[in-house]
C-alpha cells in the first residue's frame, strides 16, 4: 500500500453521527470486483462531492455498519488519505490501517473546532511522523495510534507480506501443538 | 481469579503475542462470498500465493444471488460475473463450494453452524461484518475486511487488538410473542449504535439458558449493530444437540473429546467483566425501529419521538431520521402503515423464525396492497419449511415463498424497495437506502412482521393473536 507520512489540502466536513458504510459506499455497487475506481460512489446517495479534499471531518461512529472495504477503497478513490473523527466503526477503521488511510481519534470537542475549521475553508496538514494535525493558523493538534499500526503506515508494509516473513515458525509450532489439543479440527 | 469466554479463546489462538494487546491470533476457519473475497484471490494470485489450508475454507454467494429462477445465473451482468468469480476462485485454489442450486446453498451465517463448520471454540472470520453470529456456539468469530480475508487465506493468522469484556446479563423469562430480536432491539436502543464499541460481549444468565440457538445466533448476530465485533454465548447442552450428527462436527471418539474441550470454556464463576448490563426480559414488549440506525427503537406501543423533547446531542439526528423516514414526531408507531414485508436475513431466517411467523400467518391473508415475502436462509431451511407444510401456509395468507440468499436484507439483487416504498423487515439494518434507494426500514421480530403483513401497519402481534 502507499505510505503515509504526510498530507495537506482542504478537509471535508461531514458533522453527522452514525454514518455507517452503506452510506459511504451504497451496497447496489458491491457487486462491482475492482477496487480502483470506486471514487465516483463515494456518498453516491447523499451526491456529497468531497472535492478532492485529502482529509475527512466526520463525526462519532463514522464507517459503522457492514464490513465492506469497498467504503475504503471508495473514499481513497475520491482522494481522501486521512478521516477524522471522535471514534470509528472498528471494522472501517482497520480497513483504513490496510489501505494507507489514517484514521484519527480525537476527542469530540476538538473534532467540532477541526469541523468549524474545515467549514471555513483553512487547509489542513496531518503529519504521522509528528502525529499532529494542524488546521490553518490554529497551534497543531496531537493525536495517538499504536506504534506497530504508525510503523506500518508510514512505510507502506502489507501485513501478509509482514506474518509470512517473520512468523512462519510460530505458526507452525502452533499448529503442531493444536493437532495435539484439537485433533478434530485436523481430521 | 478466573477466565472469562474471551480470553480464554483468545488466549488459545495467541500464535505471537505483540505489543499493546495486539497479538498475532490463529485463524482456525474462514467463511467466504462474492463481495469481500474477489479482491483477496486476486491479491494471492499477484503474489503467486496460495492458501495455507484450503480446506479450513467454505465458499458460497449469497449476497448478490437471486431468489427466483435460481437455475439461471443472476440477470445483472455484473452480479453474475460476480458470482462466476467466485466459482472460480474456488475451483483454482481448492476451497469447498456450495453451489447456487445445492442442498448446502444459504447465506454464509446460517449455513456455517447448518453445516456444522462452525464449532465451539474456534476462531472464525468472515469478510462480513454479522460474522458476531457464530458467535452464539462459544467461537471466536469477527467480521473483518477483504484485506483481511486475504491475509487469512494466504498465513492462517491476523493481527488484533483483544478486546474489553462485557456481560449481558439477562434475566427473567421471555413472554409470549416476544423473542431475541426484541431482545438485542432493546438492547441497542439502550446502550446505543456504538454502546458496545471495544467490547467483546457475552450473553449470560436465565433468559439464554432457556433461549434456543436460532435465538442465540439473532442476539449475537445484532451485536455488531451495538457496535461490538463480539458477541459470545457459552456452549451448553443447547449447542452440543444442535450440532452432534451435522455434516461437519467431530464423529465418535473425537466428539466426547470435543465436548470435554467445549464444557471447560465457559466463563469462570469468579471471572471479571469490564462491564455488565443486567436486562430483566420479564416485561419486555415487541420491539421495532422508527429511524435509520438500529438504535433507534421502541416499544410497539410507543410513539415516534418528538425531536424537540429530545437532548440536544439526539435532536439533530432525530430530525435527519423522521425526514428520511417521512414519519411525523409524535405518531403512534401503529399508525405507520407499510408497502412491503421482508422475512429473512442472517439474523431471522431460520427454521424456528419461519415457524413463528407461519403461526402468524395461519388462516389469514396479507393486507391487500401489502408485498410480501419470505426468504429461507438456506436451501437446507426451505426444504424442511416446505416438509413441515410452512411454505404452503406463506402461499395461501399472500406471501411469496423465495429460494435462499441474502435478498432484500441489502438489495444488492433484484429484492430491493422502490425509492419512498416503507418495509416491515426482520433484517438488522435499517440505514439509509440499505434495501434500496430510498427505501424505508423498520426492523422487528419475524412475528411482529407477519402481524405487520397481515395489518398493513405496524402492529403487536399479541393483539392479532389474542393475547397480551
Ligand atoms: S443477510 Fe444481510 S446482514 Fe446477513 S450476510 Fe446477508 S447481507 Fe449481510
Amino acid at each position: 500500500m502507499e505510505p503515509f507520512t504526510r498530507v495537506t489540502g482542504p478537509a471535508f466536513s461531514l458533522d453527522e453521527d452514525n454514518i455507517d458504510t452503506d452510506v459511504i459506499y451504497p451496497a447496489r455497487f458491491l457487486t462491482i470486483t475492482a477496487r480502483e475506481g470506486l471514487g465516483a460512489y463515494a456518498f453516491a446517495d447523499r451526491k456529497l462531492d468531497l472535492g478532492g479534499a485529502p482529509v475527512l471531518v466526520a463525526g462519532a461512529n463514522f464507517g459503522c455498519g457492514s464490513s465492506r472495504e469497498q467504503a475504503v477503497w471508495a473514499l481513497l478513490g475520491a482522494g481522501v488519505r486521512c478521516v477524522i473523527a471522535p471514534g470509528f466503526g472498528e471494522i472501517f477503521a482497520s480497513n483504513c490501517l490496510r489501505n494507507g488511510v489514517l484514521p484519527v481519534v480525537l476527542d469530540r470537542e476538538t473534532v467540532e473546532g477541526l469541523h468549524r475549521s474545515a467549514q471555513a475553508g483553512n487547509v489542513f496538514t496531518v503529519d504521522l511522523h509528528g502525529c499532529t494535525v494542524q488546521a490553518g493558523e490554529a497551534a497543531p493538534v496531537g493525536f495517538a495510534i499504536p506504534e506497530p499500526q504508525r510503523q506500518a503506515l508510514l512505510n507502506g508494509w502489507d501485513e501478509t507480506a509482514s506474518i509470512l516473513a517473520r512468523d512462519g515458525e510460530a505458526i507452525e509450532a502452533f499448529e503442531a501443538r493444536q493437532r495435539q489439543t484439537q485433533p478434530w479440527l485436523w481430521r | 481469579m478466573g477466565g472469562t469466554l474471551y480470553d480464554k479463546l483468545w488466549d488459545a489462538h495467541i500464535v505471537r503475542p505483540g505489543e499493546n494487546g495486539e497479538d498475532l491470533l490463529y485463524i482456525d476457519r474462514q467463511l467466504v462470498h462474492e463481495v469481500s473475497s474477489p479482491q483477496a484471490f486476486r491479491a494471492l494470485g499477484e503474489a503467486g500465493r496460495g492458501l495455507r489450508r484450503p480446506e479450513t475454507h467454505l465458499a458460497v454467494a449469497d449476497h448478490a444471488v437471486p431468489t427466483r429462477g435460481r437455475d439461471g445465473a443472476p440477470t445483472d451482468p455484473v452480479a453474475a460475473a460476480q458470482v462466476a468469480e467466485l466459482e472460480a476462485n474456488a475451483r483454482d485454489f481448492g476451497v469447498r463450494y456450495h453451489a447456487l442450486t445445492g442442498e448446502g446453498h444459504g447465506i454464509v451465517h446460517v449455513i456455517g453452524p447448518e453445516q456444522g463448520f462452525t464449532l465451539p471454540g474456534i476462531t472464525l472470520v468472515c469478510g462480513d461484518s454479522h460474522t458476531t453470529t457464530h458467535g452464539a456456539f462459544g467461537a471466536l468469530a469477527f467480521g473483518i475486511g477483504a484485506s483481511e480475508c486475504g491475509t487469512v487465506m494466504a498465513s492462517q493468522c491476523l493481527v488484533q487488538k483483544r478486546a474489553k469484556t462485557m456481560r449481558v446479563e439477562l434475566v427473567g423469562t421471555l413472554p409470549g410473542w416476544v423473542s431475541a430480536k426484541d431482545v438485542a432491539l432493546a438492547l441497542i436502543a439502550r446502550i446505543g449504535a456504538d454502546g458496545a464499541r471495544g467490547f467483546a460481549v457475552e450473553y449470560a444468565g436465565p433468559a439464554i439458558a432457556a433461549m434456543d440457538m436460532a435465538g442465540r445466533m439473532t442476539l449475537c448476530n445484532m451485536t455488531i449493530e451495538a457496535g461490538s465485533r463480539i458477541g459470545l454465548v457459552a456452549p451448553d447442552d443447547v449447542t452440543f444437540a444442535y450440532l452432534e450428527g451435522r455434516p461437519g462436527t467431530p464423529k465418535g471418539v473425537d466428539w466426547d473429546k470435543a465436548v470435554r474441550h467445549w464444557k471447560g470454556l465457559a466463563s469462570d464463576s469468579d471471572a471479571e467483566f469490564d462491564r455488565i448490563e443486567t436486562l430483566d426480559v420479564s416485561a419486555l414488549d415487541p420491539h421495532v425501529t422508527w429511524g435509520t440506525s438500529p438504535d433507534q427503537g421502541a416499544p410497539v406501543g410507543e410513539h415516534v419521538p418528538d425531536p424537540a423533547l429530545a437532548a440536544t446531542g439526539e435532536r439533530d439526528r432525530i430530525v435527519r431520521a423522521l425526514a428520511y423516514m417521512g414519519l411525523e414526531p409524535g405518531m403512534k408507531l401503529f399508525e405507520i402503515a407499510i408497502d412491503r414485508v421482508f422475512i429473512g436475513s442472517c439474523t431471522n431466517s431460520r427454521i424456528e423464525d419461519l415457524r413463528i411467523a407461519a403461526r402468524v400467518a395461519t388462516g389469514r391473508t396479507v393486507s391487500p396492497g401489502v408485498r410480501a415475502m419470505v426468504v429461507p436462509g438456506s436451501a437446507a431451511t426451505r426444504a424442511q419449511a416446505e416438509a413441515e407444510g410452512l411454505a404452503d401456509i406463506f402461499r395461501a395468507a399472500g406471501f411469496e415463498w423465495r429460494d435462499a440468499g441474502c435478498s432484500m436484507c441489502v438489495a444488492m439483487n433484484d429484492d430491493r424497495l422502490a425509492p419512498g416504498e416503507r418495509c416491515a423487515s426482520t433484517s438488522n439494518r435499517n440505514f439509509e437506502g440499505r434495501q434500496g434507494q430510498g427505501g424505508r426500514t423498520h426492523l422487528m421480530s419475524p412475528a411482529s412482521a407477519a402481524a405487520a403483513a397481515i395489518t398493513g401497519h405496524i402492529a403487536d402481534v399479541r393483539t392479532l393473536m389474542g393475547q397480551g
